[in-house]
């Protein structure tokens, strides 16, 4: 089989990649989905809330898949559903070698040019917490527990405790309360959320579910079945705190403990990941260090609005377009090598800023926009977000709270860019005082 | 008057607001970054309103259900009574975003609609 794009991944990130490939002029398109239907995670999450920046209008999950979905079907982009990819490697001439499998062709090789990564990203597991006890039946991942609700309809417990403030474990906690269990608390690690506030607001303050910040579970009670867990306060280390153990009894246990983006098949492809995301470095055009193999959506980063996910992945999918119809023109750019070796410049996150995407940018590839995503490493309240470009100060932008939990933007023209032609670096950080 | 701090939920932004209201019975909505946020305000300090979304059960199947939304927002103080109401609903394969599976919920007039487009 041979294909221009490949699109690994059939939720809210290949969608848009594959409908901007082909708007782009991209032919032969292909999205590669493990599940039965398209629209990933986005079908079970059926609360409302999706949209607003994209359609300008509140959606649930899957509303704002199936306006994509339909743009694919009636585009005629083709799709392989219930199908893994298992490995990718580069071939000759550039070319990559995307090996899949499924039931009907068992395992077959795809050859193309180009690559779009939007495998998304997984729940941190049980085993990846470092909570002692026994494995007694009970203990769910929040989003484990949401496709039971929302898709097959199961309750998975009465009496739930949830651990972690992520924003699927509040969602589960007013939907589990609203099909009559009792969610007996949210408990924290960490002195702040790390949901949205708009849902602490509406997921536990509107059922009266206390949030226990810098709380942890320190036991899991229960050899068969989950029967409690105690939970304990944590000091500045984030060690629990003795004579501060407090059982609750309770028959479910939900993890909503952090997303880790699914990058298995980059690293075997020698993709160079960055320890802030664990998802890919990229450049402007949300390539990868290999050429033709582009990143985009919660693989890339986690995201808190699938708006941006759809926004990054047409991006993502339009480069992808563009590499194919370059590569078909002059072979390997010679280039686009030259530009990225001399002309590149690094994004630095800084004091405050855990990470940038891009983390590189080439101004001869530069959108008119170039657009910089980042996040902070702790919560700041009135704060100043600084840009420099090498040692010039060229942004100063108030904030009134910054949290990591909220993704945050800024933005450049490309005529403030190419104002330094000798640009190196363009350094983020976040600063007490105007400056 | 009366002054409230509230968080707007109307986006994933998080608006802070504050709501304030005067003794003519006037209320006033500062720190929102869109209309809607105004409307929030006004509304989450006078009579607070939620989208409710929920699953129904499909006619002799087990282990799979169909996602639905109140068609605009429902009273707060209403929510559990649409849901005792959406315990007793059943829809029939195939259904269509936007098929109407109760016309008015709970007495509160508002329709629930299907959210996702599901064949037999």
């Amino acid at each position: 089989m041979r294909q221009d794009i490949v699109i690994i991944g059939g939720g809210p990130a290949g969608l848009a990649a594959a409908l901007a490939a082909k708007e782009a002029g991209a032919e032969r398109i292909l999205i590669v989905e493990r599940d039965k239907e398209l629209g990933g995670i986005l079908n079970q999450c059926i609360h409302n809330g999706f949209g607003l920046h994209t359609f300008k209008e509140e959606l649930t999950g899957p509303e704002y898949a199936a306006r994509y979905i339909e743009k694919v079907e009636r585009e005629r982009i083709p799709f392989l559903p219930e199908t893994i990819v298992i490995d990718i490697a580069k071939g000759e001439n550039g070319e990559k070698e995307v090996t899949a499998m499924n039931k009907e062709r068992g395992l077959f090789v795809i050859h193309t040019a180009a690559v779009v990564l939007a495998m998304g990203c997984r729940e941190r597991p049980r085993g990846a917490l470092n909570i002692p006890g026994f494995r007694p039946a009970g203990i769910y991942s929040a989003g484990t527990a949401q496709r039971y609700v929302n898709i097959e309809g199961r309750m998975p417990g009465r009496e739930v405790v949830i651990l972690g403030s992520g924003d699927i474990g509040l969602i589960m906690a007013r939907r589990m309360t609203l099909e009559g269990a009792k969610v007996k608390a949210v408990a924290e690690l960490m002195p702040y959320s790390g949901g949205l506030k708009r849902n602490i607001v509406q997921c536990l303050d509107d059922f009266g579910i206390p949030l226990k910040l810098s709380h942890t579970v320190v036991d899991i009670k229960g050899k068969k079945r989950v029967e409690g867990v105690t939970l304990a306060q944590v000091d500045e280390n984030k060690k629990p705190i003795a004579g501060t153990e407090e059982f609750i009894p309770c028959d479910t246990l939900l993890l909503s403990c952090g997303l880790l983006p699914e990058n298995e098949l980059s690293l075997n492809l020698g993709i160079s990941l960055n320890p802030a995301t664990s998802g890919p470095y990229v450049n402007e055009s949300f390539e990868t260090n290999v050429s033709g193999v582009f990143a985009c959506g919660n693989v890339l980063h986690v995201h808190d609005l699938v708006d941006y996910v759809s926004e990054e992945a047409a991006a993502a999918g339009k480069q992808a377009a563009a590499y194919v119809r370059e590569a078909a023109g002059n072979g390997q750019s010679e280039t686009e090598v030259v530009c990225r070796e001399e002309t590149q410049v690094v994004l630095e996150a800084a004091k405050g800023v855990r990470y940038t995407v891009p983390s590189t940018l080439n101004p001869l590839r530069m959108e008119d926009m170039q657009l910089i995503r980042f996040r902070v490493d702790d919560v700041y309240r009135d704060v100043f977000l600084k840009v420099y470009f090498d040692d010039t100060p060229v942004l100063s932008q108030k904030k009134r709270v910054l949290a990591p939990g909220e993704m945050e933007q800024v933005r450049f023209k490309k005529e403030q860019i190419e104002a330094f032609p000798k640009l190196k670096k363009i350094t983020l950080r976040i600063e007490k005082e105007a400056g | 008057m009366e002054k409230k701090e509230m968080i707007c939920i109307n986006c994933p932004l998080g608006c802070v607001l504050t709501v304030e209201r005067k003794e003519s019975g006037e209320v006033t909505v500062s720190g929102n970054t869109c209309p809607r946020g105004a409307e929030y305000g006004r509304t989450e300090a006078t009579a607070p309103k939620r989208v409710l979304t929920s699953t129904v059960r499909i006619r002799g199947e087990r282990g799979r259900v169909v996602p639905v939304k109140t068609a605009v927002p429902v009273p707060k103080e209403k929510i559990g009574a649409c849901m005792e109401a959406l315990k007793e609903a059943e829809v029939e394969l195939p259904v269509q975003i936007g098929d109407v599976v109760m016309k008015d919920v709970a007495g509160t007039g508002v329709g629930v609609v299907v959210t996702k487009g599901m064949g037999e």
